[in-house]
């Protein structure tokens, strides 16, 4: 499909110097770690283990709960203390069914699969390997990566993008990763080049973090791999958009309602990429990620290598606590993040970022004014849409009107809300429209289908009554000839 | 005098130009209104508009010999949007032609109680319902359209309507 | 808002100079009027005041009125000029963000269609060339209020027609360019004084467009519109028409482009809606002038164009990230 280049987007004020100051430690271990079983996209994992059992770091305690699903494992050894509904961050509070392990302080490691050279397995073998890791996508949407890798593999041409472009604002953890673990990142890209048979890689960053792209330069000569190479995008948010990114990288825009695969790009984070690495290289699974703790809310602000499950108020505590100016909790960015109600819930595999904003962080703002169709977020919107437009049709509950201004194609990236002078929380609007435009689609499709297997019945019908006539006739005339 | 009408004849023409680049979609020929028309059913294949189908109900509507609120299962908006799209008054769903459901619903089988007759699968509009001679018959959720036509030629009344999303 | 007063700072000053003080006491008059108008509707429709009166809208309206009436026009053309602005044109059709039409130019057409005229009564600028009567701040003042002129003058001889309005009839009378051109209210290119303001109004919406506070789309369209259909027709025949650079100095040409026209709330509001809106304006501006009734067309083109701005709006979205061309 034909571009015009990537549009729209903001400078921003990336706020990530603050926690890219100190180098990357692991977190203090915790007792308790609270795994949720839906912590990842597609359906909930299924437990392995029983409460009580005693289980090790690295061992298989939830299963695939269905083809788009992902492995669990402990993060730690110890016991099962439970397995109940518990809050979680991206329930926003609200309690889902989580295995509560017991830290026994041991840390004795599960025998995993042996290591093999991975370039020595059929892809969809390391396919099936990769999804034993538990891993999922780490740039927030944690999509199964095996489901992911499967649906693009063997379509021609396939090439690999892996995301190094951290665009939000205060989020730095896959900053500090690039930095500090550039071989992971380049040995990973190099199993999943192997795991899609594609040809091409490309690392792309943006032209603000020169540590990381020294890194990973580094890394990349040192691979001798000429597959894969580094390719830098101006930080303007939201570049590190999947579809953003894929437009500014390979000039194709992924089309409307479809995925990178239909443009034969497989899109990966940078952080997935490590995970990849570790699992195939070390037999380490997913069971901790990088997390940027930051904001003016919390006295020391850094990255921190977290085992999954850890509280964000140990996180905290790991960090020096609150200061007296701390105000509001965010997992994730200050564009998309969304506000946590409390501290008692589990770094998971999303939780990319956990900021403690007080008032200098958040976006002060003011009474909400009517639009005057000013058209900033026309102007600031990466998808071509006119907010200005959705809103007035939102407002009214037009749902015809919210499809033809393409209200599905919205990125949710909160640009039109950042630059709107009446201070309009757009994308919170467009987001609560999708479900109703969502749900008249999907009738839609349905009446389609139904339609089609109305006209097939209808024809098979019409067929074997013909038929039966053909049948008839063709007994008369041979009755006919028969000499009575 | 000669300036004032040369202006208010060019406006009209340009306003007319307009008018007919606006109009240009509806000026369809009677199968893409038949089309356009279907696309806006619900494609239940019910019949209850005293149609044999969708399609036939479209038909009608295009050649003007149906009103446009005799489709329950589309409701009220379906009725609203076939209206605009025909230039008519748009009114609800008149209820002689059926009670417009609060909620979808699809059909399900007793399967405990059902006998094998393969007669639901007959009447099934849509091939929604699996099943063979003397086995037991099921409703595939998915694909029920909510039509209600198998529910009479059930020898032993095996079949209710429940909720959709149930 | 704000910056939208600030840019007019320059007009407003040049008006001062070659009109006389008469335009700050219409801007006062216009804007207690806004202030008044928006304030009842605001509290007869059940709103906050604050958030609402201190945006500016209101009084931009009241500015761009008064900057459109003549200076010594009598009171109750700007009281009731913006008062039928702020409570019709705005508060009927829901405030702030929901009026069709741009509220100053309802104010004025019903201004215009009116009293026609008092609004063509306007003054000789005060250049070299002229020996307009002076009248003091105070002479001005009481000529508002009273409606009448100071004893010693009569009204013929302290008011003149706009260089537009004059051509118009010159021209109407069977006369040349050339000899329409020799009246001393014309200078080389446009009107005395009318071309200072015009381009002291294209500063202060140059400033505003430097700040991103009005996109380009719409003055652009609209001033190469006004220069094309000028520079067509005068090059037709060059005694019947007038040239572009004195349509683009003349009358609200400037102030339409980059104030009126620019009101994001009555406009096309896509990229290419905007330049299809600009033009259009530009175009109507000149047919009105040039073959219309009223001394000036930005009024009735702006009103015209804000009339096709749902069909414009809706053949004119752009092209969706995704989506086939």
């Amino acid at each position: 499909m034909a571009t015009s280049g990537t549009r729209g987007g903001l400078r921003l004020n990336a706020h990530k110097e603050r926690s890219t100051t100190q180098a990357l430690r692991a977190a203090s271990p915790v007792e308790k770690l609270v795994l949720p079983l839906d912590q990842h996209a597609g359906a909930p994992a299924v437990p392995l283990v029983k409460p009580g059992e005693r289980i090790l770091r690295g061992q298989p305690i939830a299963q695939p709960g269905g083809t788009v699903s992902a492995w669990l494992h402990s993060p730690t050894s110890g016991t099962v203390a439970a397995i109940e509904p518990r809050p979680a961050p991206h329930r926003l509070g609200a309690s889902t069914l989580s295995i509560v392990v017991a830290n026994d302080g041991r840390d004795e490691r599960h025998a995993g699969p042996a290591p093999s050279p991975f370039d020595q397995l059929a892809p969809e073998q390391l396919r099936e390997l990769i999804a034993r890791g538990g891993i999922v996508g780490l740039g927030g949407a944690v999509f199964p990566t095996a489901a992911k890798l499967n649906s693009a593999a063997g379509a021609a041409d396939v090439r690999l993008l892996i995301n190094g472009a951290e665009c939000e604002p205060y989020i730095s953890c896959d900053d500090m990763l690039m930095r500090e673990r550039a071989r992971d990142v380049v040995f990973g890209a190099r199993v999943l080049l192997h795991a899609l048979a594609a040809k091409t890689c490309v690392i792309a960053i943006e032209d603000d973090t020169p540590q990381a792209a020294a890194a990973l330069e580094a890394a990349i000569a040192d691979a001798h791999d000429e597959r894969i190479q580094l390719r830098r995008v101006p930080s303007i948010y939201p570049a590190g958009g999947e579809k953003q990114l894929i437009t500014a990288i390979f000039d194709v825009e992924v089309p409307s309602g479809g995925l990178p695969a239909d443009v034969n790009t497989v899109c990966l984070n940078v952080g997935t990429a490590a995970a990849v690495a570790s699992w195939i290289r070390d037999s380490q699974p997913l069971t901790s990620r990088i997390v940027t703790i930051t904001g003016d809310g919390v006295l020391e602000q850094r990255n921190l290598d977290v085992a999954l499950g850890t509280p964000l108020a140990a996180l905290i505590y790991d960090c020096g606590g609150y200061t007296g100016r701390m105000s509001r909790l965010i997992m994730g960015g200050s564009m998309m993040g969304q506000a946590l109600p409390h501290d008692d819930m589990p770094v998971i595999k999303a939780t990319n970022c956990v900021i403690a904003a007080s008032a200098l962080d958040l976006q002060p703002r003011a009474a909400e004014m009517p639009c005057i169709r000013c058209g900033n977020c026309a102007v600031a919107c990466p998808a071509i849409l006119l907010p200005q437009q959705l809103h007035w049709y939102a407002k009214a509950r037009d749902l015809d009107a919210l499809e033809t201004y393409g209200l599905m194609d919205c990125i949710e990236c909160g640009c039109c809300d950042y630059v709107c002078p009446s201070q309009i929380p757009l994308a919170e609007r467009f987001r609560d429209m999708k479900p109703a435009l969502a749900e008249r689609l999907a009738a839609r499709t349905n009446a389609s289908a139904a339609r089609v297997r109305f006209e097939a019945r209808s024809a098979r019908l019409e067929r074997i009554e013909s038929e039966r006539l053909a049948a008839l006739a063709k007994k008369r005339q041979e009755l006919a000839k028969k000499p009575s | 005098m000669l300036p004032a009408l040369l202006t208010m004849v060019g406006l009209a023409a340009a306003a007319g130009a307009a008018a007919a680049f606006a109009a240009r979609r509806s000026n369809t020929d009677q199968d893409r209104l038949i089309e356009e028309i279907d696309a806006l059913l619900p494609q239940t294949q019910c019949g209850r508009c005293t149609f044999t189908g969708c399609r036939p109900y479209a038909a009608a509507l295009a050649k003007g010999e149906a009103d446009i609120n005799q489709c329950p299962p589309g409701g009220d908006a379906t009725a609203i949007a076939l209206a605009k799209l025909l230039g008519r008054e748009a009114r609800p769903v008149d209820p002689r032609f059926g009670n417009v459901p609060a909620n979808p619903l699809v059909a399900w089988i007793d399967e405990a109680a059902c006998i094998g007759c393969v007669k639901c699968i007959q009447a099934c509009p849509v091939d929604a319902i699996v099943g063979a001679s003397r086995f037991m018959h099921t409703v595939i959720a998915a694909q029920c359209t909510g039509c209600e036509l198998c529910i009479p030629p059930c020898p032993v009344d095996c079949i209710v309507m429940r909720p959709a999303s149930a | 808002m704000r910056q939208v007063l600030y840019a007019l700072i320059p007009t407003v000053a040049l008006h001062v100079m070659f009109f006389g003080p008469g335009v700050l006491i219409q801007i006062v008059l216009g804007v207690a009027t806004a202030l008044a108008a928006e304030a009842a509707a605001l509290r007869l429709r059940g709103k906050p005041l604050p958030p609402y009166l201190l945006d500016g809208s209101a009084i931009i309206t009241a500015v761009l009125l008064a900057l459109c009436l003549p200076p010594l026009a009598p009171w109750w053309l700007i009281v009731s000029g913006v008062a039928f602005a702020i409570l019709l044109a705005k508060h009927l059709f829901g405030g702030l963000g929901a009026n069709p039409f741009n509220p100053a130019m309802v104010g004025y057409a019903v201004l215009l269609v009116s009293f026609p005229a008092r609004l063509l009564q306007w003054l000789p600028p005060n250049v070299a060339g002229f020996e307009p009567a002076s009248l003091s701040f105070v002479e001005t003042l009481t000529t508002i209020l009273t409606g009448m002129p100071p004893e010693r003058f009569t009204w013929d001889a302290i008011t003149s027609p706009t260089p537009l309005d004059a051509l118009r009839t010159d021209l109407a009378l069977g006369m040349t360019m050339g000899e329409a051109h020799a009246n001393a209210m014309f200078s080389a290119f446009g009107g005395k004084g009318w071309e200072w303001i015009n381009l002291a109004t294209l500063a202060g919406g140059g400033w505003l467009l430097a700040l991103r506070i009005i996109r380009w789309q719409i003055p652009v369209a609209m001033l190469t519109a006004l220069f094309v259909c000028a520079s067509v027709m005068s090059a037709a025949d060059p005694g019947a028409y007038a040239g572009p650079l004195f349509h683009l100095t003349s009358g609200a040409s400037m102030l339409g482009a980059f104030f009126i026209a620019t009101d994001p709330v009555s406009a096309a509001t896509s990229e290419r809606g905007k330049l299809i809106y600009g033009a259009g304006i530009g175009v109507l501006t000149y047919i009105i002038r040039t073959w219309g009734g009223y001394p000036d067309g930005v009024a009735f083109a702006v009103l015209i164009m804000n009339l096709t701005v749902p069909l414009i709006d809706r053949y004119t979205i752009p092209r969706i990230y995704g989506h086939a061309r």
